[in-house]
């Protein structure tokens, strides 16, 4: 076996030092009926490095990529194109193999990293600091709703219409168990997000107002007119970001009064892969950290004066505080932030703000080309990469007889929203810097066919 | 055994000053310091070229743009190369050395792994794209099922959380909800004391009120005071087996009865599967739910604290309560999936969606090109390799290290250490960072909690038969100087990119991310 050094003659000295006379002696604990006697039955045995491929290649097959075809979805994980250099540098083993650095002496390359990246974050966002990273936008968005709920002392939270349908089912199923009151409806396919809607769901008992931005219909909420009214009641502003790009052209919700700010980093050098993993951003005011969830590398000097940096802060953590901790979060997403990072150090604040103005450009293309389709229509006023339209037919039945002419043509709201039927002519299109002209043709095409 | 340096050279242990003879430049040799990208970046450098696009005033967006580009600093593609790479190399990893942090399990990560997960058909798949367009990520998905479920002898698993910890909340809001489901208001968990950190952690977060249970001398849980606490209140039990002793729980299967005839669920904390892998089954032993740590057991790199993966084994009682999306067989053998569309039909008990989309499929790809390397009979052998490799250690070493439960017998894949018998005012902590100058990742430190000064070495079945012999040595030789009482270990590290780190200055006057 290709990965295993032992050989046999090894083995047996081993247990000779160790004073068994066989292996199976060491498991001597294990009750005998619990212990297999061989391999268990009815599963391969294992192959060589050149079968495994072949295996997994062909199960690679068997699905589309966003690459092979005119691709069009959204709603929470784009495609991007990610700069060559990012995933040579995460796959340096120095990187790739190392575990959370919790000796600090040999892992300041992984802290440095951490703390660029918590940099990186916190400018994005305009929020003074930015946690390590966690699992995904999802968890972020509920673990913000808790750290809220924390803060005010209060136990119900304001979700708006937009805020993405899963991210709404991650708050209500953690919501279920600790006792959270939640208050959330449906989207309406209308230009505006219903900015009214979420202020008066505000009272004197909300712990926070959850908005989404872009929402989940590419709609640009009014997060200042929201923020005045949430402090006004006591209640924080928690901004959701799914697509971090946006911010390279629109204000930084901290700069618009949210309090914590959290989103999905995948849209910055990390792949697609059939939804993680991913990995979650998490900023917010500095005088709120130390309600804050997840790791934090700190900056701090060694026993010689040199600057170097340590995970800090850790009596918020379970490692310390077990039940008392302000989560019961331990990894982070390390390689994913690294990603992020690398591709946020390529781009740079004006690389970043050219790539945003590259993705509307491409999206008002693809608008301006789908309105011109007969019996289609753009919902959204405003929008950066991503919005809605509206089908004369089911957007369910639309993108599978899309997907069958080889056109990945977007989300429909009725997979988001099962439940709701105003909802079902509603098709979530994004366009990015990888989309070609040709490709919005194959689109308006394709749909123009589906429907016909 | 090999003696590691045969020369008998020894590097000197002078001060600091003595060390260092100063360089210009402050880097020395291989040794390169690397400031911030805040200090080398600059505002309008960028590393990609993108085309230029404008916008018009009259767009829509116009109220909505940023006054000014976010102050982040960039950098030209050979300047990135080189700042990452740099960095790089003030980290510790497998790749360069043992890493034997008890309970990590940090074993070789094949890169067959890394290069499947990298096919395109498997990194640049959107996860809402129309299900006929991923018909082969849902078969990897229920083909790793199948794995997990025939190595535990579990009856459906969960694969959606995203790690160890969300596996954990995964399994106890599956008792929660059998609870609920059955209308039953119990609201305490019993923990060993010897439980990693996140296991109350979880059950407080799902609102259960935590009992410690003790361990019992030989460091076990104890298994009359467990089962004299078991009553209508009692909700469950969180154990880990093999513990964090590095033992096997010998009761387990008594445990799980006396648990289940009181009302109650067993979780089982799955970090240390790799012990038993191939070995035992865990639903033999009656448990309920537990998290597999695919980056433990199944070889997926931790990335410097992430992503992990850790989907959740249940139990037929169990099963019905498992969160969405879920990915299960059609009597044809195809690979469905259900979200909530369908989950009224097919899967009504669920307690909810844990996180957006599927589960960290980027890490079942690695798993599962990982265990058909391996297959059943290979699985087996990690096992077994894995507890040989942690029982040399352990009996290498007991006569110059305190190893609190060697007379218990065998230990599983761990050896557990303490730090009685060093000189006085020598600690653990002095230990692991000698191991730093040695040129190995120290061992887990301070845990498990039952034992004072704990070491935890868990070296793992990919190091060879000379690799731990130059472990052990070091480590011998560490020893003795701790019980010899030589000062110059109580300043080590001498040799890494840092000397010891203020960590109390951190957390005092915390320093968070980077100030103009």
């Amino acid at each position: 076996m290709r990965y295993l050094p032992l050989t046999p003659a090894e083995r047996t000295d081993m247990l000779a030092v160790i004073g068994a006379a066989t292996v199976d002696d060491l498991f001597a604990d294990v009750p005998p009926e619990a212990r297999l006697s061989g391999p268990i039955a009815g599963l391969p045995l294992h192959a060589s490095e050149m079968a495994v491929e072949r295996h997994m290649a062909a199960l690679a097959a068997k699905n589309i990529s966003a690459g092979s075809a005119p691709f069009f979805l959204g709603a929470g994980a784009y495609r991007h194109h990610i700069p060559a250099s990012v995933d040579h540098l995460i796959q340096r083993g120095e990187f790739l193999t190392a575990y959370t650095p919790y000796q600090p002496e040999i892992a300041q390359g992984t802290l440095q990293v951490l703390f660029e990246f918590q940099s990186q974050v916190a400018r994005l966002f305009g929020v003074e600091v930015a946690n390590a990273s966690m699992y995904d936008g999802s968890t972020a968005c509920w673990e913000a709703v808790a750290m809220a709920g924390r803060i005010t002392k209060r136990g119900k939270a304001v979700l708006c219409r937009g805020l993405h349908p899963h991210y709404v089912s991650t708050v209500r199923t953690m919501a279920k168990f600790t006792g959270d009151v939640i208050d959330w409806r449906a989207p309406k396919l209308e230009a505006e997000p219903d900015t009214a809607g979420v202020i008066a769901a505000i009272d004197g008992e909300t712990s926070c107002v959850v908005v989404q931005y872009p929402d989940i219909l590419g709609r640009i909420p009014d997060l200042a007119a929201i923020a005045e009214v949430a402090h006004a009641a006591g209640a924080l502003l928690v901004a959701v970001v799914t697509e971090p790009v946006a911010l390279g052209l629109i204000e930084a919700p901290g700069n618009l009064g949210a309090d914590i700010v959290v989103g999905e980093g995948q849209a910055l050098g990390v792949g697609l892969q059939f939804g993680g993993p991913y990995l979650g951003l998490f900023g917010c005011r500095e005088k709120y950290v130390r309600q804050m969830p997840g790791r934090l590398c700190g900056q701090t000097v060694d026993a010689e004066g040199r600057r170097g940096f340590v995970l800090t802060l850790s009596t918020r953590e379970q490692h310390i505080r077990r039940e008392k901790a302000t989560s019961n979060i331990c990894t982070n997403a390390g390689l994913c932030a690294l990603a992020f990072s690398i591709h946020m150090t390529l781009l740079g604040g004006e690389g970043l703000a050219r790539l945003a103005r590259l993705n509307h450009a491409r999206a008002r293309a693809l608008a301006d080309r789908l309105a011109k389709v007969p019996g289609v229509s753009v919902v959204n006023r405003a929008f950066f990469n991503e919005f809605a339209v509206r089908l004369p037919a089911d957007a369910r039945e639309a993108v599978r007889a899309m997907a069958d002419r080889g056109v990945l043509g977007g989300v429909s709201l009725g997979r988001l929203y099962p439940d709701d039927d105003a909802l079902a002519h509603g098709l979530l299109v994004t366009a990015t810097e990888c989309t070609t002209d040709e490709d919005i043709e194959a689109l308006a095409a394709a749909i123009e066919g589906v429907l016909a | 055994m090999n003696a590691p340096n045969q020369s008998g050279w020894r590097p000197a242990m002078g001060s600091a000053e003595t060390l260092d003879s100063p360089t210009a430049s402050g880097d020395r040799a291989l040794m390169l310091e690397e400031p911030l990208i805040f200090e080398l970046g600059r505002a309008g450098t960028c590393g990609v070229d993108i085309d230029e696009a404008e916008l018009g005033t009259s767009d829509a967006l116009a109220p909505f743009l940023r006054k000014a580009a976010p102050a982040l600093p960039g950098l030209s593609e050979p300047e990135t190369v080189r700042h990452y790479t740099r960095l790089s190399r003030q980290n510790y990893a497998i790749d360069l050395g043992p890493f034997p942090l008890g309970s990590c399990t940090m074993k070789h990560n094949p890169r067959l792994n890394e290069k499947v997960a990298r096919l395109p058909g498997f990194a640049d798949v959107h996860p809402l794209a129309p299900q006929q367009a991923v018909r082969g990520a849902l078969e990897t998905i229920a083909q790793l099922a199948d794995w997990l479920m025939a190595l535990t002898g579990m009856a459906a698993v969960a694969m959606s959380p995203k790690a160890g910890a969300h596996g954990e909340l995964c399994g106890v809001l599956c008792i929660k909800a059998a609870l609920q489901a059955r209308g039953d208001d119990r609201r305490i968990m019993l923990v060993p004391e010897s439980a990693h950190g996140t296991n109350p952690a979880t059950a407080a977060f799902a609102g259960f009120a935590i009992e410690n249970i003790p361990a019992t001398p030989e460091g076990r849980v104890d298994f009359a005071a467990l089962t004299a606490r078991l009553g209508p209140d009692i909700a469950g039990v969180m154990i880990t087996n093999p513990n964090t002793c590095g033992l096997f729980e010998r009761d387990m299967k008594a445990i799980a009865d006396a648990v289940h005839a009181a009302g109650g669920y067993v979780y089982c904390d799955g970090a240390n599967f790799n012990a038993i892998v191939g070995k035992v089954r865990p639903g033999d032993l009656g448990i309920d739910a537990m998290h597999i740590n695919l980056h433990k057991t199944f070889s997926t790199p931790h990335g410097g604290g992430g992503p992990g993966s850790g989907p959740v084994v249940l139990s037929a009682a169990l099963a019905p309560f498992a969160p969405l999306p879920f990915v299960t067989r059609d009597t044809d053998g195809a690979a469905r999936l259900i979200e909530e569309e369908h989950a009224l039909e097919d899967h009504p008990s669920s307690f909810g969606r844990m996180a957006a989309f599927h589960g960290q499929m980027g890490m079942f790809t690695r798993a599962l090109t990982y265990i058909l390397s391996h297959g059943a009979d290979g699985l087996r052998q990690v096992a077994e390799d894995a507890v040989l490799n942690a029982n040399y250690v352990l009996r290498s070493l007991e006569d110059v290290l305190d190893a609190p439960f060697a007379a218990s017998g065998p230990c599983m894949h761990e050896a557990l250490f303490s730090d009685a018998g060093l000189a006085e005012g020598f600690s653990t902590l002095d230990i692991a960072k000698g191991l730093i100058d040695e040129g190995f990742h120290p061992m887990t430190v301070y845990f498990p909690l039952v034992v004072h000064g704990a070491m935890l070495v868990e070296p793992t079945e990919t190091e060879s038969k000379a690799g731990l012999d130059r472990f052990i040595a070091s480590l011998r030789s560490l020893a003795e100087r701790a019980r010899a009482g030589d000062e110059s270990l109580k300043s080590a590290p001498h040799f890494a990119p840092r000397r010891r780190l203020d960590e109390t200055l951190a957390a005092r006057k915390p320093v968070l991310g980077w100030r103009d």
